[in-house]
């Protein structure tokens, strides 16, 4: 097993990642799109009934798999039974693993943590692959914006190449066979994270919400399954894996799912300016007062404040202090520099809670008081 | 194929097979009907598992249950299943075919089969999946088959995966027929 490295000396942690860029199709409404697929190794029990043993091996094999596979130039592999509760939240927090992966399971143990990793592709963070979660193989690439296809193709080229290392579990009937039935067939799940402030603000949210449901489709939060939905983040993505191809997931979420939804958005910002701009501007200039003065700060707090803001820079509603548009990648990042673990990790020492409030709020000052002249 | 509601003119979209008393009883309704009788089709995720496995064991008295036969794999049991939401591993799918079917195509919304990429290696012959589970210090990757035939292979699947999505329906039957001989005699499971 490769030594980690110790906590604070990781490259991976400085890299910009890729879902905070801002680029790309509707990047306004579109934070992320994210491709994930399950895949499993023929001859060997699912991660949820392996004993220990068994999770060595299928973490060895894997391991050996995808970094050798030639999938990136640069592969940075940890070990997340190894690593500080601090580096398991701080990948979390970058969306490189699940709180799954981070807590690891507890219903069939040999002693001591499960083994399982992750591998993730440097400098840029697009491709990460999580060893022993639910299933062996949870492969995952983020693309900034809309482009889910680039993000199918990429990952459609990291799976053929690790299939030729491996054997995958596959049935004629039932497509590539998944730990839980319901992931069965294509095993692909194709995500958005979308930023709807204008839909809540014009109350049109749940619509939204029933529709997507009413197509199959779940809606979850900023961090995924089992997570709230935090300044108006929202992640959407496809249920059905079986008896669809990824050419059709592809096509209904790209074209039939998420314009539409973006268009929404976007009229009910336009409505927004057009019909209530004094309301408008108050509660965003409210948000970004706050930003820019608090002394303490709840993380859902400063996510809601920076979800405003963020909005009230793509309307041109927030400027710096020459009357230029302030760059949307800076709220971005922040979205991920005040989770705890970033947090604590740009302090440098743990914080309790009430530590980190005030730690939440002094970054955020600080940083907008550089650029904005607040 | 589709079915009739066992209780209405609509075409079934919920289909169940449970056995009881050792007789397999079936069960196919439409959305509606499924309702009524409380089988909600849409909830989401572990808990779509946990009430499908509900629903379609309720109908069965607990020798029933007993007398399933366990993963002959992984001695995973089907109660061990409905329990936990999560299969032992591979081949738990076949041993539980007859009621993974049912259970598969109600939380897919009617989906009953693969329709999306295949992996090359099965193309191309090896048997794939249907390996027996091998013991341990053997990870030594199954040489690749012959090039020539895997790349021929790998090509036309490209070209099968572009057509599907150029919704060119007649060149895609051809690529697949086409796949399909390339791979004859090689793969028995590849069918
Ligand atoms: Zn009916
Ligand atoms: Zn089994």
């Amino acid at each position: 097993m490769s030594q980690p490295p110790p906590p604070g000396d990781r490259p991976l942690f400085d890299a910009m990642t890729e879902w905070l860029r801002a680029e790309g199709d509707c990047a306004d409404v579109v934070m992320s799109s994210r491709v994930r697929l399950a895949r499993n190794l023929a001859g060997h029990p699912f991660c949820t009934r392996s004993a220990r043993r068994d999770r060595l091996l299928t973490l060895e094999a894997c391991r050996d798999c995808v970094l050798r596979a030639g999938l990136a130039d640069r592969f940075v592999w940890c070990d997340v039974h190894d690593a500080s509760p601090l580096e398991r939240m701080m990948l979390v927090e970058r969306h490189l693993i699940s709180k799954q992966l981070s807590k690891g399971r507890t219903l069939i143990h040999g002693g001591g943590e499960d083994p399982r990793g992750v591998a993730i592709a440097l400098p840029d963070e697009r491709l990460s692959i999580m060893v022993n979660e639910e299933d062996h193989l949870r492969i995952q690439v983020i693309r900034s914006g809309l482009a889910l296809g680039a993000a199918w193709r990429q990952i459609d080229e990291v799976d053929d190449r690790i299939e030729a290392g491996v054997d995958y579990a596959f049935s004629p009937r039932f497509g590539y066979l998944t730990a839980c039935p319901t992931n069965v067939g294509t095993g692909l799940r194709m995500s958005v994270m979308l930023h709807l402030p204008g839909l809540r603000l014009m109350r049109e949210l749940e619509k939204v919400k029933r529709a997507a449901a009413d197509m199959g489709l779940a809606v979850r939060g900023f961090y995924g399954e089992g997570s709230d939905a935090v300044g108006d983040f929202f992640q959407l993505s496809n249920q059905t894996t079986l008896g669809r191809s990824e050419a059709q997931i592809l096509a209904d979420m790209e074209q039939k799912v998420v314009p539409p939804i973006v268009e929404y958005e976007r009229r009910s910002r336009r409505d927004l300016l057009q019909s209530r701009r004094v309301g408008l501007e108050d509660q965003i200039m409210r948000a970004w007062g706050m930003l820019c003065n608090a002394r303490l700060l709840a993380t859902e707090e400063a996510m809601q404040a920076l979800s405003l803001v963020r909005l009230g820079v793509l309307l041109s509603i927030i400027q710096d202090r020459t009357g230029r548009a302030l760059d949307v990648r800076l709220v971005n990042q922040l979205t991920l520099l005040v989770q705890s673990a970033h947090l604590q990790r740009a302090v440098g020492r743990e914080l309790d809670q009430e530590q980190r409030k005030v730690a939440r709020a002094t970054f955020i000052r600080t940083r907008l008081a550089a650029i904005a002249g607040a | 194929m589709s079915t009739k509601c066992d209780r209405c003119d609509n075409e079934a979209t919920v289909h169940e097979v449970s056995v009881r008393n050792g007789v397999k009883v079936e069960r196919h309704l439409c959305e509606s009907c499924a309702a009524q009788q409380g089988l909600d089709a849409s909830v989401s995720g572990s808990a779509v598992v946990a009430n499908l496995v509900k629903s379609l064991m309720t109908q069965q008295t607990g020798a029933t249950q007993g007398r399933l036969p366990a993963c002959r794999t992984c001695r995973m049991t089907f109660a061990d299943f409905k329990q936990q939401g999560m299969l032992g591993c591979p081949d738990c799918y076949r041993s539980f075919e007859a009621f993974l079917g049912p259970l598969i195509e109600r939380a897919q919304e009617g989906g009953v089969a693969h329709a999306g990429k295949t992996p090359a290696r099965l193309l191309s012959g090896a048997p794939v999946g249907s390996t027996p589970m091998p013991r341990p210090a053997d990870p030594a990757p199954a040489p690749p088959p012959g090039p020539s035939r895997e790349e021929q292979i790998r090509e036309l699947r490209r070209q099968l995966s572009k057509a599907v999505a150029a919704e060119q329906y007649e060149a895609a039957a051809r690529l697949r027929d086409a796949i399909q001989s390339l791979s004859q005699g090689h793969g028995e499971d590849a069918a």
